[in-house]
């Protein structure tokens, strides 16, 4: 680290006059909330994984160290034993000018939890730097620093400054060279204030929508789809009190910074601060792995390469880029292409050709092995004539004579691949079983991983696999070949086709082809769609209007039927039901009405779907349900129009979608009066408006008669 | 140049009544004592685009246009009148006379614009990228500024309806999004292909699309027979174009085949691309030629037509004369600090006065003011900021301020007249007092009567 250590001083004494008053602080999230890295990260977290030799997270220490920050607190979560020995171990811990507190807690799910551990432990006291443990980067925070400050000063609502960086998505897959999904973003150009911020776009909707407000309030604005979040942000303490306030954000881009956006929370803002020449960037998945890697190797993060963090173990910089630890063994014969890192203590067997790639500490490689773009990390024994190209290989595995990884292969630790066998593309090889219960579902995807329950397993694996392997007890797996130990992950549903999107190895080019026809013809479509749009526009351009907010309101009436249909089979708790579709009906935009009638609708349908023979047993069914979700519809509906609303959609639902219902719809009525969801005003005066409807329309009307008169009387008597 | 330019002139416009009427059509609505028609014409001989068509809505309208077109500009321009029926749009206009053009492209501009913006250099920007439309451009006008106070109330209500929402590449070349009108109401909605494209799109709310259009004939022949539902070019086909084109093969490539003399179009078709890629490999490509050679190799390239911008420069003048407030504006403008657009006044005095004007003593005329010819004025009379038609006679003891006076007005004695428009052969009996009004052609305001933003005018038939 010496040769570093000059480099940081220098920046730092530059950057001192900015932190005199107040030593910078900086939150450093070692935990993703991610799947990502699976099966990797069940063992090891992810901002220990290596990354060309060096594990991740140093490379983001030193960067905040060199950038003038003083404090940092890394925050643990997932396998926070292993980071906290690691951060008591390594040279981190005893920095004169740079202290690294760690905080623990295993019970977080998401970074909003983090965040609000942090706050209630209060020991942030000013703007702090936000960042992931899997950040590389060598920009100056000084200037952004300075700009967030004097915004601060202008205007207190200013609360956050987020690193932003150009980068153009491939206009074929639509993800960045990192592997992320594009983003889109709207920046006022003159006052860089951020303004919408959309990732995770859905393809299906093929135009952005920008509220008209903005654009009144922004004579200009410019929409973004070539920049890049690098998930560098400076906060004010205000964040951290936001995250408290607001207990349901989880997602720090998508709760936190859409919240602030779209809700507009006490006109509190975001703005933006791009970079131009330095470089930032987040290891999200294998792909930014892969991508970041080749970035190191090529030196784009000066001074955090890995001859400089390295220091004393003394890995030098040859000619084509080839890196060299000094004891490395490596045959005449053998040739090592360029770009290619090779660790401490391997030995490379003749004529093994190695080129781009990345060799751990202590591997022995055997004769006639082909390495091409592949990661390989410590202690891995690579027998002869096997062949990988774009493939991780982590600490401890065996590949037996002859086997063979395909492009996008990921074997997790101490893996062992049988003789001649053929590991096919993009499979995710771990001695862990596969846990079972598969959430593709990406809202869970925080809630997840992290959590101590995978843990368990990964806690006793370094110490037990290595007795378990002598034992046989995993046994001779037919899955890798003979004499192969680990599990093929299967890829989960949904995700099949786009493993490609994320994997290391490069994406192949009959791929790319088939996504460019597809997309033509999406865009075909859209633009069709534009164009039907238009015309309608001309006959009626109210009808239009409806057009987009109904398109809106059966996408929104489908996600309100399948959070509703969860929660009856998860069982879940009628308030957290009721915080989800409160979340749902924000997102979407949707009137509390449109919400209540949609969930009303949902739960008709569970009542038909259910099973039933004949009318009273569906009448049990649709009981059943409404006295169980009683609450939750209860809690949509504020006043009267509201339940009217519900009547309205009930009638729908017997005309249209459930005909089943329609003889019951008196009794069904009369439920929802029981159960005090309807009050009689709403009854009643639905009642009335349908008086005056034609005669077609009154049939529920009529058939409910004997109950709205049964109503009319008691009220009569009341006044009484 | 193989220019042809359309001139939508308009006929009885509603917006504007009373001060249009049956004797007088839009086009003819005075502007500092001309026709507005005149602004456009006079500018488009400036830029030397002298084969003009001039499309007026209304057989009879078109016959009065025509004979004052061929009383004013004998020499110089050569104008066609073409009578279209009423309220068939400006699609509807284009598409009524469609046969009639045959120039590679059309310059389409609205008869109400009072610019002085070269229409000669929106067609070079058009030529330059050989686009299928070029649009122009220019800031919001920010009416009523130039003199505070007065109209200020009324500019807040006009303006929701005049902007628009414009999208714009990095380098303000190209249009990648516009809309206007009932569009605006809701949130707008862009197109992510387009941004795909280009990476960054610039939206503007401080442009105005000032309705003049550079078409590429062969396209703009193929969507007015393609959408026949299209009426507004503003609203239909500018949009249109402008969604479309990074995929407009359903225009350019079918059609053309289509036609008869489809070979020979085709071909010439093939050649400017050619010449156009040639072109545009010598500099950074732009993001059309990138996303169409995206395909290289594989079945089919992409079919794309560029939309361009010609943003005047914020200096410029450019208003379109649609309502009854812009018609106060660019009076009080054209006489003010816009007055380089009255171009034959060598005078360089701050005010306009007709060569033989009559003013009694101790008469004022304040400056940013026009006198027509003809007219006289009596004694101790004051006129400040406003424009007074022909043959008027005005009495003693006389205050306009802010107003516009026609032709041939009678103003007696002691009349006091504040922010009006008096349209031709108005009389005004005496000690008339009129704040905010306008008072339509030949209406008699009796002795001593006073009005405060009223609408007087004769009933029509």
């Amino acid at each position: 680290m010496g040769a570093q250590k000059k480099g940081a001083t220098a920046r730092v004494s530059e950057d001192s006059e900015v932190v005199a008053h107040h030593p910078l602080q900086a939150i450093l999230l070692a935990d993703s909330f991610t799947t990502k890295f699976r099966p990797i990260t069940l063992e090891r977290p992810r901002v220990l994984l290596p990354l060309v030799n060096i594990p991740m997270i140093d490379y983001t220490l030193a960067w905040l160290e060199s950038a003038g920050v003083e404090e940092v607190f890394v925050f643990c979560c997932a396998h926070s034993k292993q980071v906290i020995g690691y951060l008591g171990s390594s040279e981190w811990s005893s920095k004169p000018d740079f202290s690294v507190t760690t905080i623990e807690a295993n019970d977080s799910i998401s970074a909003g939890d983090a965040l609000r551990l942090i706050y209630e432990r209060q020991v942030i006291d000013g703007d702090f730097v936000l960042i992931s443990g899997d950040t590389v980067s060598n920009m100056s925070l000084t200037q952004a620093l300075e700009e967030h400050k004097e915004r601060r000063k202008r205007d207190a609502n200013a609360i956050m400054t987020m690193v932003v960086q150009q980068s153009k998505p491939s206009p074929i897959t639509q993800q960045s060279r990192l592997g992320t999904d594009e983003l889109f973003m709207a920046i006022n150009p003159d006052t860089k204030q951020l303004l919408y911020y959309e990732d995770k776009a859905e393809y299906s909707k093929g135009f952005i929508s920008l509220d008209k407000t903005l654009i009144a309030d922004n004579p200009s604005i410019i929409l973004h789809n070539d920049k890049q979040d690098c998930y560098i942000d400076i906060c004010s303490e205000e964040v951290l009190s936001l995250f408290t306030d607001n207990f349901d954000y989880q997602h720090l881009r998508r709760h936190f910074v859409k919240g602030l956006l779209v809700d507009d929370i006490m006109g509190y803002k975001i703005f933006t601060h791009e970079i131009h020449s330095s470089y930032a960037a987040r290891i999200d998945n294998f792909r930014s792995y892969d991508t970041i890697s080749k970035d190191i190797i090529q030196r784009w993060t000066y001074p955090f390469v890995p001859d400089i963090l390295c220091g004393s173990s003394a890995i030098k910089l040859e000619r084509q880029g080839i890196y060299r630890a000094s004891d490395v063994t490596l045959s005449r014969s053998a040739q090592v292409g360029s770009f290619t890192v090779i660790g401490q203590g391997t030995t490379i067997g003749n004529n093994t050709k190695i080129s781009h790639s990345v060799i751990g500490e202590g591997c022995s490689i055997g004769s006639n092995v082909t390495i091409e773009g592949s990661y390989i990390w410590n202690d891995v024994t690579i027998e002869d004539g096997c062949k990988l190209s774009h493939a991780i290989v982590c600490d401890g595995v065996t590949m037996k004579l002859g086997a063979v990884l395909e492009p996008g292969v990921v074997l997790s630790f101490k893996v062992v691949v049988g003789e001649q066998f053929v590991v096919p593309a993009y499979s995710m090889v771990s001695l862990i079983q596969q846990p079972t219960q598969q959430d593709s579902d990406e809202e869970l995807e925080y809630a997840d991983n992290s959590s101590g329950i995978v843990e368990v397993p990964s806690d006793k694996l370094n110490g037990e696999i290595s007795s378990d392997l002598s034992n046989t007890q995993y046994g001779p797996t037919p899955e890798l070949g003979t004499g192969g130990v680990g599990y093929i992950w299967s890829i989960f549903e949904g995700g099949h086709d786009e493993e490609w999107r994320h994997s290391v190895a490069p994406i192949p080019t009959d791929k790319l082809a088939k996504i460019m026809l597809d997309k033509d013809e999406d865009e075909e479509l859209l633009t069709q769609g534009g164009n039907a749009l238009v015309e309608e526009l001309k006959s009626d351009s109210e009808d239009d209007d409806n057009e987009g907010s109904r398109d809106d309101y059966a996408s929104f009436e489908k996600e309100v039927e399948a959070t509703f249909l969860r929660a009856v089979h998860e069982n879940v708790k009628v308030d957290h039901a009721v915080l989800e579709m409160n979340g749902l009906r924000l997102s979407y935009n949707i009137a509390a009405v449109d919400c209540a009638a949609a969930i009303f609708y949902s739960m008709m349908k569970l009542a038909v779907e259910s099973s039933h023979s004949s009318a009273s047993e569906l009448h049990r069914n649709a009981v059943e349900v409404i006295t169980t979700w009683q609450k939750l519809l209860k809690s949509f509906l504020h006043d009267i129009d509201e339940e009217i609303e519900v009547i309205l959609k009930f009638e729908e639902i017997c005309l249209e979608s459930a005909k089943e219902f329609s003889p019951l719809f008196p009794q069904i009525l009369h439920l929802l009066y029981d159960k005090e969801i309807l009050q009689e005003d709403a009854i009643l005066r639905w009642a009335d408006e349908k008086e005056g409807a034609d005669e077609s329309d009154k049939v529920f009307l009529k058939r409910s008669e004997k109950f709205i008169q049964w109503l009319r009387e008691a009220e009569e008597e009341e006044e009484d | 140049m193989d220019f042809q330019v359309v001139v939508l002139a308009g006929g009885n416009s509603k917006n504007l009544a009373p001060l249009v009427s049956k004797d007088v059509p839009k086009p003819l609505l005075p502007v500092a004592n001309r026709p507005v028609l005149y602004y456009v014409l006079h500018q488009l001989g400036q830029s030397n685009l002298k084969d003009l068509i001039v499309v007026v809505e209304g057989e009879d309208a078109a016959l009065l246009v025509g004979s004052w077109i061929s009383k004013t500009f004998v020499d110089g321009l050569h104008v066609e009148i073409a009578a279209v029926p009423e309220d068939i749009g400006t699609a509807g206009a284009l598409r009524a006379i469609s046969r009639h053009l045959t120039a590679k492209d059309i310059l389409v501009v609205s008869g109400d614009l009072v610019s002085d913006v070269p229409p000669g250099a929106v067609a070079a920007t058009h030529r330059r990228h050989d686009a299928a439309v070029t649009t122009m451009l220019c800031s919001v006008p920010v009416s009523g500024s130039l003199e505070s106070g007065s109209s200020g109330g009324k500019d807040k209500t006009r303006k929701p309806g005049q902007y628009n929402i414009i999208g714009l590449d990095p380098c303000k070349q190209f249009l990648l999004h516009i809309a206007t009108g009932a569009e605006i109401e809701k949130d707008s909605r862009l197109q992510k292909h387009i941004l795909h494209a280009v990476g960054q799109m610039e939206i503007r709310s401080d442009l105005m699309d000032a309705h003049m259009y550079a078409f590429k004939r062969s396209v703009l022949q193929e969507v007015l027979d393609q959408k026949d539902t299209f009426q507004s070019l503003k609203q239909d086909v500018v949009p249109y174009l402008v969604r479309s084109q990074l995929k407009s093969e359903a225009l350019l490539n079918e059609i053309s085949q289509a036609e008869e003399n489809g070979n020979e179009k085709l071909s010439s078709l093939n050649n400017q691309v050619l010449v156009s890629q040639i072109l545009a490999n010598a500099s950074t490509p732009g993001f059309h030629e990138i996303y169409s050679m995206e395909l290289d190799g594989s079945a089919q390239t992409r079919k794309t037509h560029k939309c361009c911008a010609y943003i005047a420069s914020s200096s410029s003048y450019c208003v379109r004369l649609n309502s009854i407030q812009a018609f106060m504006d660019i009076n009080r403008d054209v006489t003010g600090e816009g007055d380089h657009l009255f171009s034959d006044t060598s005078s360089d005095r701050d005010n306009i006065i007709g060569p033989s004007p009559k003013l009694g003593t101790k008469t004022t005329v304040g400056p940013h003011c026009m006198l027509g010819e003809g007219s006289e004025m009596g004694d101790k009379c004051q006129v400040k900021r406003s424009v007074i038609g022909r043959h008027c006679r005005i009495g003693s003891h006389v205050k306009i301020v802010n107003s516009v006076v026609m032709n041939h007005v009678t103003i007696d004695d002691g009349c006091i007249i504040q922010g009006s428009v008096i349209c031709s052969n108005v009389q005004l009996q005496e000690r008339v007092v009129l704040k905010d009004c306008l008072v339509g052609a030949g209406f008699v305001v009796t002795m001593g009567n006073e009005y405060k933003g009223e609408t007087l005018a004769r009933k029509e038939k």
